[in-house]
Parts: structure tokens; sequence; C-alpha cells
């Protein structure tokens, strides 16, 4: 008896809480705007398969926008399709396409204004300018969606996912490809952005500015016309995430500009022209990364100090690492370089002999870039020796005192 | 000429010198790989070697064999026979059994430890291949020079000489004139001058499989259709083919008009 009016009871919260609204071409409801103005507070609006040609819907109380089986909402390239400026609100399964470009203010596909506890997931998002833009928002998640534009320059595109001014956001599990920056950040801490592919991108796959303790892991990087900027920035974590091929004269895995205290762990870099390009950036720690088959593994530009570099990888690159300076405040310890020849006659695991990163040919390089066609002739392999053996040109101090004989 | 070539070919299998460089391909092959045990780093490696060593081998072997065999030429001379045949026939056979050492030496221990299966497969290919024209280019190179010159010591010296030169020598000239003019656009300077010197050739040629990361980094019209493209890749071979027919139609055209 109990239960029972228990279950009527629940019911009854049910009905007169939360009740759903069914959205369809036949239905009573015909359009989104129409139901978001019928509905009340914490109701859903159940959007069935089919095809809603609207923008600017603004959603405006705290509902559910449930999509089944994907319905379409084509805004026709007029403007913003979804604006959220309700907390609490869910906007689920939609597939959204055609935002409008425009170049006096940013039309998004989904955008959220100064709102809490939202969350976006599994959407669609198709021909878009900027497709999930948050503006000072906080406390929410975007997750599982999927993002693929037809961005070609950047002057005329936007960005995937977009956080400006926001506070702790969860951005997991999403897919963006095709669109200026795969996901931009800017004056937004304490995100955590977890398990995202981003891939193909116009200019960089992941960009930070001026947003500190943030944390991205696990997530892919490919083939983005520059890789990742993190410029700022202070409190950075980066940890186990995928870079590779991001190739051309301004491509690298990550670029690094006045970021510090950053630590960078665990990543793997892989056929970059550059991995990390480093500038202005102190006291990072750079731990237990794997480098492979980049054109440069490290290039570090200049202002750099106290950063340690330890228990990663360096393997066939074609320069280990590269510095513009003869000045060193950089601990190089305990990596494995695939290049180092030295010995370990006291069998503790580590080279007798300590490892010059530098080489000659690389200062060479710098120095005048066309030299690089002569990379791996014998005659640059005889002056990088001589070089090895009395560093004239290259910091005499930057050094892995420590090599690693097995990598880690 | 083919039964010149034929004969050359049999009397250098027969000898030691083609079996001691076979051997030297199979020791190295095998070691490589036992050392890196994964197919794709050990061809970086040889790639590093070949372009090294078989022009090395291939000019004193040419060298070697010319003055030889010269009474035996002498011989063939005073028969009935063209003189385009006997000297083609020579350096064929020579070239020949060099680069089946090469292909053989190498090829065996990278199929025991599983070429086909491996995706480096097309990078081997392109190593045989430019190892093949390595040897062609520097035995007709060899040959010329044992040609142009009566005395053996010198023959050796010009051979080593030329050696030196284009592996070491000219790029330490071409650095040095990329830096001195480092103010010019040197884009194109840099990639003729590669072109001019069949070693750097084929470094190009193995750079745009290995580094091609690195290669990109460097901002230029020129090196990136180069680079960038399949256009590199088909100069450069282009390229090489000349360098194969040029000495060895200069070798025809010296051997029709010597005195001996």
């Amino acid at each position: 008896m109990k239960e029972l009016v228990l279950v009527l009871l629940l019911l009854l919260g049910l009905f007169s809480h939360a009740k759903t609204i069914e959205i369809c071409a036949s239905c009573e409801v015909k359009t989104i705007k129409n139901g978001i103005v019928k509905a009340s507070d914490f109701d859903t609006l159940l959007i069935k398969k089919g095809t809603y040609k609207e923008f600017n819907i603004i959603v405006d109380k705290p509902l559910t926008l449930l999509g089944e089986n994907y319905p379409v909402i084509d805004g026709e390239d007029k403007g913003e399709i979804i604006t959220i400026i309700s907390d609490n609100v869910t906007v689920d399964g939609l597939f959204i396409i055609n935002v409008g470009t425009s170049y006096t203010s940013d039309y998004a596909a989904v955008r959220v204004v100064k709102s809490k506890k939202f969350l976006i997931q599994n959407v669609v998002l198709e021909k878009l300018f900027f497709g999930i833009y948050l503006e000072k928002s906080r406390d929410g998640k975007v997750y599982h969606n999927k993002i693929i534009g037809d961005a070609v320059e950047e002057f005329n595109s936007g960005n995937g996912i977009q956080l400006w001014y926001c506070k702790n956001i969860e951005v997991e599990q999403n897919i963006v490809q095709h669109v200026r920056d795969g996901i931009y950040l800017e004056f937004s801490d304490d995100i955590i952005i977890k398990n995202n592919i981003s891939s193909n991108n116009v200019r960089y796959g992941l960009h930070f500015m001026f947003s500190n303790n943030d944390i991205y892991e696990d997530n892919v990087f490919e083939k983005n016309g520059s890789g990742v900027a993190v410029m700022f920035s202070k409190k950075i974590k980066m940890y186990n995430n995928t870079f590779s091929e991001n190739w051309g004269t301004a491509s690298f895995g990550i670029l690094l500009k006045e970021i510090n205290d950053a630590e960078i762990i665990g990543n793997t870099f892989e056929q970059n022209t550059v991995g990390i390009s480093i500038e202005g950036s102190n006291r990072i720690k750079y731990s237990k990364n794997d480098f492979i088959n980049n054109g440069w593994a490290l290039k570090v530009r200049g202002a750099c100090y106290g950063n340690t570099f330890s228990s990663n990888n360096f393997m066939h690159n074609s320069f280990d690492v590269s510095y513009n300076s003869k000045l060193n405040d950089n601990l190089f310890q305990g990596n494995y370089w695939s290049k180092y020849t030295g010995y370990d006659l006291d069998k503790n695991g580590t080279g007798d002999v300590p490892y010059r990163p530098v080489k000659l040919f690389s200062y060479i390089v710098n120095r005048t870039p066309e030299t690089i066609v002569l990379l791996r002739s014998l005659f640059m392999d005889i002056i990088d020796f001589s070089e090895k053996v009395s560093p004239v040109f290259t910091p005499d101090n930057l050094m892995d005192n420590a090599p690693l004989m097995k990598k880690m | 000429m083919l039964k010149i070539l034929k004969y050359s070919f049999y009397d250098l299998m027969r000898s030691r010198w083609s079996y001691v460089y076979f051997f030297f391909y199979l020791a190295l092959g095998f070691v490589l790989l036992f050392l890196n045990n994964d197919v794709s780093k050990a061809v970086i490696t040889l790639m590093n070697v070949i372009i090294v060593l078989v022009p090395l081998i291939a000019t004193i072997f040419g060298v070697m064999y010319y003055y030889n065999s010269k009474e035996f030429t002498e011989l063939l001379l005073a028969q009935p026979i063209k003189r385009t045949s006997i000297f083609l026939g020579q350096y064929f056979g020579v070239a020949g059994s060099l680069s089946l050492s090469l292909v053989l030496g190498l090829g065996i221990p990278f199929i025991f430890y599983g070429l086909f299966r491996s995706n480096a497969i097309w990078d081997f290919s392109l190593l045989l291949v430019t190892g093949g024209f390595l040897t062609l280019i520097f035995t007709a190179l060899a040959f010329n020079i044992a040609l142009s010159n009566e005395n053996k010591i010198k023959g050796f010296g010009y051979a080593v000489l030329l050696w030196l030169f284009l592996a070491v020598i000219y790029d330490g000239l071409f650095l040095m004139s990329l830096i001195v003019f480092e103010e010019y656009p040197l884009d194109t300077f840099s990639l003729v001058s590669t072109m001019l010197n069949p070693i750097d050739l084929s470094r190009t040629l193995i750079l745009l499989k290995l580094d091609i990361s690195a290669l990109l980094g460097y901002t230029g019209a020129t090196f990136k259709k180069f680079f960038g493209t399949d256009f590199g890749f088909f100069v450069s071979m282009g390229i090489l083919i000349l360098w194969t027919i040029f000495p060895i139609w200069r070798l025809v055209y010296k051997a029709r008009k010597k005195d001996f």
C-alpha cells in the first residue's frame, strides 16, 4: 500500500512538474519555437524526426530539448540557431545545419549565454560558422558531439567549440573537424578537455588564450593547420594526448608561448614538423612524452627558464633539440635518445657519456634554412662529430648527463 | 656485346671480390636487423650506409677491373669485334655483378625478417633502386677515369678523389656557399646544386621518404613544390637517369677514339 502511494506520488510529481511536449509536422505543436513558448519550467520537448527550418530559437526556460532519431534543424544560413539564456538546459540528439555566416556577429549553432548547469550532448553540427559557443557560462558539460565544418580560410570561418569567460566546464568525447580552431578557450578557467578528436582544422586543433588551471588529456590532435597553441596561460596540465602529422612551415604539435608552471606528461608527438615549439615559457615539467619521427622534437626559441625534461623518449627525429642561443637554463636528465652512441660500462641503465641533443647542423639550419637539403649528408655527420667533441657554437652546458640506454 | 657481357659477368661471379662484397652486405643486413629488430628502422640506417659505401665500392671496383683486364681487352681489340661492344660489355658485366651482389646481399636478410609483411617495402625498394643507380653511375665514372689514364696509380688516385669529392667535399663547398650567400634567395640554387651531384641526388630521394616533416619546415615556394608533391621524386629520378646515361655515352665516345 505504501509503495503504491509512493509510485502514485511520483507519477503525480512527474505530471505536475515535467511534462513532455511532442513536436512534429503532424503534432499539435509544429515548431520548436512554439514548443518553448508553450512549455513550462523543467519540461521536455521531444522533437520527432523531420526537418525544422528555424533559426534564432531562444531557450529562456530550464528545458530539455530532446531529439528523436536526429531531427534536422536547418538554419538556412540566416543566423544563429539555438541560443540558451537559462540555467539547467539540456540539448540532446539534434542535427543542426546551415548556420549563417556573418562578419559582424559570431553566429553559432548552439550558444550558451551566462547560464549554469547546461548539458549539450549527442549533437551533430554541419555547415556551420561557429559550432558550440559558450559565453560567460559555468558548470556545464559538452559531451559526445560531432562537429564537421567546411572551413577553407581562416578569415571567414569560425571555431568548433568556443569557450569565452567560462568556468568549470567539461568538454568530453567530441569530434571536431574542418573548422578554424577545433576547440578555443579564452579567459576560461578550470576546464577539463578529455577524449576529444580534433583533426583537419584550418588553424589550431586546440587553442588556449589567457586561460588558467585547465586540464586536457587523452585527446587526439591530427593534421591540423598548425597543431595546438597554448598561449599566455598558467598552470595548464596536458596529459596523454596524441599530436600527429601537423605538417607545414608554421606547424607544430604544441606551440607554447608565455606559459608558466605547466605540466606536459605522457603525450605522444609523431611526425610533426616541430613537436613542441617553446617560447617564453618557464618552469614547465616535461616527462614521459614520446617524440617519434618529428622534424624537430623540441624547438626552443628563447626566454625559457627553469624547464625540466626528464624520462622522455626521443626517437628518430631529424633534429632532437634546436636552440637559437648559447644560453641554457633548462635541465635535460634521464631521457632516451635514439641517436645516443655512448656506452654503459657500470650497467646502471644510464649512459656513461653525456648526450648533447643540440647538433651543430641544427644551429646552421636555424641560421640558413636552405641548408636543410644537406640533412643526412656525410659531411654534416663529420662536422657534427667535431662539434660533439668540442662544442663551440652550441650551448656547452646543454646535455643529458644520464641518458637512458633503453627506451622508457 | 652480350657475349662479352656474359664473359665479364661470369668472370666476376667466379672472382673472390664479388663474394666478399656479397657477404659484406649479407652480414650488414643481418647485423642491422638483429640489432634493430625492426625492418623500417634498419632500412633507415641502411640508407645512410648505401649512399656513401656503394659509390666507393663501385669506383674502386670499376677502376680495378679495368686495369686488371687490360691485357684481355687488348687481345679482344685485335679481333673483329666492335669497340663499343667490348667496353660496354665489360662495363655492364661489372655494374651488373655489383648490383646483383647488392640486391641479393641486402634482399635475403630483409626477406628473412619479414619484409613483405612490413610497410617498409617501398622504402626498401627505393633503397635498392638508388643503390643500383649509384653502382651504374660510379662504375661508369670509374671506367671513364681508367680509360683516360694509362697510369694505374694516377687512375686509382683520381677515382678515390672523385669519390671523396662527391661524397664529402662537394657538400662542404655547397654548405659554405649557402652560408656565404645566405642573404640571397637560395632555394633554387640549393636544389640545382643537389641535382649536380649523384650522391646528393640519391640522398634527396631518401630524404623525401624519411624526413619529409623536417623538409616542410622551411618557407619557400620552390621547396614546397619540390618536396611537398611527387614533383621532387620524379625530377630526382629523371636526373638520376641522365646521370647514368651521360658517363656511359662518354665511355662509348672515348673508347671509339682511343688509340691503344
